[in-house]
């Protein structure tokens, strides 16, 4: 058995080291900047002399009430939690019987439905976007009214259709690892289909909703095209966010615009921090990304 | 038989309501892209009249597009390429090395993916800001004042400032699929390897690289979709194509020529190659990297 050279064995150690550290900084620094830019004078941005890793003068927390409220962020974080909150309602009610019935029951048709619903998979939503826009402003256009664009209810709607495959793919084999014999059991004992759907086989399948939550909250609330294409008064945060950016970069108020970035990012990092470790498990699970 | 019947009217119940709503807003707009690509639609007269594969021919002709599509092309193989180098690295010395702070790296790690591509585009135009970025006053602070430049606005470097920020968004993601599928190589492989005497080095050429092959190539369609449609999405945020169609991307003049312009028939011809072409090159990468599978 060969040793291995100790001075070798320190330099790779080093090196290992120095990338592991570079990659930590590279996400670390730029996201704290802008925490601590976000509270920033704008007098502390522009000018001669002013350095950007300079800490702020003082906490200038004037820059949040003003995207709050001028900025109409909090608006558009409330129509966010609208969006997101009934996009995930929507989904679960549609995609967790759609599952359950496609994956413990046999019928005619289930294999064709369960190639259609896979090749629902492979359609992006970037390419979409455009027709679905279409169709939503032909359809206000032949009934001559203006319900279908930048309608808080229809984007919840389209968000949960684009996430129906992945969920019901994602779903549908959990509930396939379940034994039989529950649900003979409940026929048994007088438990109709619904009951027994609702009753015995959805709560069992918890860890698989939650990872579907817990994804789909992601997506759902950092959602940017769709929202920005059909979405116009009751636009999403994110939607608002690059607004924001686009104009306070041109009238250089950029403290505003860090607030408005620390707005959108901190509920998506606190979850973060509570559910790390469910997340990264799960991703393997589902293993998609869009 | 009743029995039969009440279940395939829950059966029925179940799906019909996914059923529609993928129909309507999945299904019906895919198959209006491929339609509506052979119509000369929209623009000022808002016509609607049957050119057949006209689109496709003046899309040959378009330096607009061609320009794009090499951009595309570059970001989506060097993308791939640092991306998978750096999470392959970053995963192996996660879930090989004996020290501190493992989860502390891959929670960190992590991070980017959680966030919106708002927010990230926002991050990098704090970094990128010519007069006031991160980089470029980080540079003059350590007296490199000759590597400063306007990241976003010099023609030759725009793509490669694109590029990293899309890198930088997708390491973390695939370092912890990598991490899982090298986390199941059994321990007594490693054992085995060094009582041989095998380096660390070694033994991830010959032991963890085999066995997490077959994974790897999974992710090379992951890969080449999903930076299809970031490099899209972070286009279309941070820089819009510019300056002068150096950083455009096909997606991003899809949306600009349909959306934007107008132009339907003509976009969703765009959008019918682009189709085309991720699954062509997906196809061919799966070819290409097919080996014997090695199993444990």
């Amino acid at each position: 058995m060969k040793k291995q050279n100790p001075v070798t064995k320190i330099i790779f150690k080093v090196i290992v080291y120095a990338a592991l550290i570079a990659m930590t900084i590279s996400i670390l620094v730029p996201v704290a900047w802008v925490f601590m830019a976000s509270f920033k004078r704008n007098a502390e941005f522009i000018g001669q002399g002013t350095n950007p890793w300079a800490l702020p003068e003082q906490l200038q927390y004037q820059n949040y009430i003003t995207a709050f409220v001028d900025a109409e962020m909090g608006k558009f974080f409330l129509n966010s939690v609208i969006v997101t909150a009934l996009a995930l309602i929507l989904l679960l009610v549609i995609a967790l019987p759609a599952a359950y019935a496609l994956s413990r029951f046999d019928f005619k048709g289930r294999k064709i439905l369960n190639i259609a619903f896979m090749a629902g998979l492979f359609v992006n939503i970037n390419y979409i976007v455009v027709p679905i826009f279409l169709m939503l402003s032909d359809t206000n256009k032949a009934l001559g009214v203006d319900f279908f664009l930048d309608n808080r209810f229809i984007l919840s709607l389209i968000y949960a259709s684009s996430s129906l495959s992945f969920s019901i793919y994602l779903l549908s084999g959990y509930f396939k690892t379940l034994p039989k014999g529950f649900e003979e059991a409940a026929y048994i004992d007088g438990c109709g289909y619904l009951k027994t759907m609702v009753k015995i086989m959805i709560p069992m399948a918890k860890p698989s909703i939650l990872t579907v939550i817990l994804f789909q909250f992601l997506s759902f609330w950092n959602e940017y095209i769709i929202a920005f294409t059909i979405m116009d008064e009751h636009s999403t945060l994110a939607v608002g966010l690059k607004n924001l950016m686009a104009v306070e970069r041109t009238a250089t108020n950029y403290g505003i615009m860090y607030a408005g970035l620390v707005i959108v990012m901190l509920p998506v990092l606190i979850l973060y921090i509570c559910v790390q470790k469910q997340l990264t498990k799960g991703m393997t699970l589902g293993g998609l990304k869009g | 038989m009743n029995r039969k019947r009440s279940q395939g009217r829950f059966v029925f119940f179940c799906i019909a309501p996914a059923a529609i709503l993928v129909t309507l807003f999945i299904f019906i707009p895919t198959i209006n892209v491929f339609r509506m690509s052979l119509y000369r639609m929209g623009g000022i007269t808002n016509k609607k009249e049957f050119v057949g594969l006209n689109n496709f021919k003046s899309l040959l002709a378009d330096k607009n597009f061609l320009q794009a599509m090499q951009n595309s092309i570059a970001i989506i193989v060097l993308v791939t390429l640092c991306t998978i180098f750096f999470a392959i690295l970053f995963a192996a010395i996660l879930s090989r090395g004996k020290f501190k702070g493992k989860n502390f790296f891959r929670i960190i790690f992590y991070i980017p993916n959680i966030l919106s591509i708002v927010v990230i585009a926002g991050i990098f135009g704090a970094i990128y800001n010519p007069s006031t970025g991160l980089l470029n006053t980080f540079l003059r602070a350590i007296g490199l004042d000759s590597l400063t430049h306007q990241w976003m606005g010099d023609q030759k470097i725009v793509l490669y400032s694109i590029i990293f920020a899309l890198v930088w968004q997708a390491i973390g993601y695939y370092m912890v699929m990598y991490m899982a599928s090298m986390a199941a190589i059994p321990q007594d492989l490693y054992e085995a390897a060094s009582l041989d005497g095998a380096t660390e080095i070694q033994m991830f050429f010959q032991v963890t690289l085999p066995l997490v092959w077959s994974n790897i190539r999974t992710t090379l369609t992951f890969y080449i979709i999903s930076t299809i449609n970031l490099s899209f999405l972070f286009v279309q945020i941070m820089s819009d194509g510019g300056p002068n169609g150096h950083s455009e991307v096909f997606l991003n003049y899809m949306y600009k020529q349909a959306y934007g312009a107008g132009v339907y028939g003509y976009g969703m011809a765009i959008g019918v190659v682009v189709f085309i072409f991720s699954f062509a090159l997906a196809a061919i990468v799966n070819k290409i990297t097919d080996r014997e599978v090695l199993e444990f």
